[in-house]
């Protein structure tokens, strides 16, 4: 069996770090993903940041905002690349799902993760 | 004047910029100056991706800037103008134009450059080329979000 996806996890401040703790709270799960912040960072220092929580890995990126620094370098990254893929609007619901398919191919673990994750957006009755 | 903003920022269009900046001010247009980005279609659809729908992107190479500067404050209306250094605004200075004030927005760590803020790192020779900013008329000022203080140039150069 070949390994599981790695997941990393793109955002503003330390959104990316309270996800991480979030999943595995919930899940126990621990190792599957890499936070990384965009703190200080230009678009250079983020794509170095990005390569190494990357670390030659196959794996999805979930990034927080669809536009601004951390999507425009996953994106860049990720360019023409099968064993990267980019999801933006990055949510719990769509963690915990990515969690428990890390076996799929990237684009695939991509799509159903932000399938799961837009489910997860409602507006229920108080 | 209808830019209202004239900011120095290496991460071009971003949150700060479109929501931070944009909102408060209503602005309605963002121009980018930016030689690499302006020569690609690919680069700008990304930069595009992270403005709504009915705030206009301009992207313009630093000579094409200079051009239409005097266009784009004849815009009834209010606009933002982005660039990633400050060569990109020091060329926008000369003249009769209506920039008056810049914005130091972020520029981040780079080998050569020391910290300055907290999101401003400046070689001397950067921090040069903003006092020559500032001796030619134009206020020069750091502040990242604008419910920040804004820094004064003495401050951090």
């Amino acid at each position: 069996m070949s390994e599981p996806l790695r997941g990393v996890i793109v955002s503003h401040a330390a959104l990316a770090q309270a996800l991480l703790a979030a999943v595995a709270a919930i899940t126990g799960v621990k190792d599957a993903f890499v936070p990384v912040s965009n703190d200080g960072c230009d678009t250079g220092a983020l794509t170095e940041r990005l390569t190494q929580a990357i670390d030659g890995r196959p794996a999805v990126l979930f990034v927080d905002l669809p536009g601004g620094s951390c999507l425009t370098s996953s994106v860049r990254l990720a360019r023409g690349r099968i064993d990267l893929a980019v999801v933006t609007g990055v949510n719990l619901a769509m963690l915990l799902d990515f969690v428990f398919h890390r076996e799929l191919a990237p684009a695939d673990a991509a799509r159903r993760a932000a399938e799961a994750g837009g489910r997860a957006i409602r507006t229920p009755a108080a | 004047m209808t830019i209202a903003l004239y900011r120095i920022d290496d991460r071009l269009i971003h949150g700060q910029v479109v929501v931070g900046w944009g909102k408060p001010l209503n602005a309605r247009f963002i121009i980018l100056v930016d030689d690499t980005v302006s020569a690609s279609p690919w680069e700008q659809d990304l930069y595009r991706m992270g403005v709504p729908p009915d705030m206009e992107v301009v992207f313009a190479s630093t000579a094409e800037a200079a051009r239409r500067l005097d266009e784009w404050e004849r815009d009834p209306r209010v606009g933002i103008l982005v660039s990633g250094d400050i060569d990109g605004l020091a060329v926008l200075s000369g003249g009769n134009h209506g920039m008056r004030r810049v914005n130091v927005g972020g520029l981040h760590h780079r080998p050569g450059r020391s910290e300055r803020l907290r999101y401003v790192y400046l070689s001397d020779a950067e921090a040069a080329k903003l006092r020559a900013l500032a001796a030619q008329g134009v206020e020069v000022t750091a502040q990242d979000v604008p419910t920040a203080a804004p820094v004064p140039l003495m401050d951090f150069t």
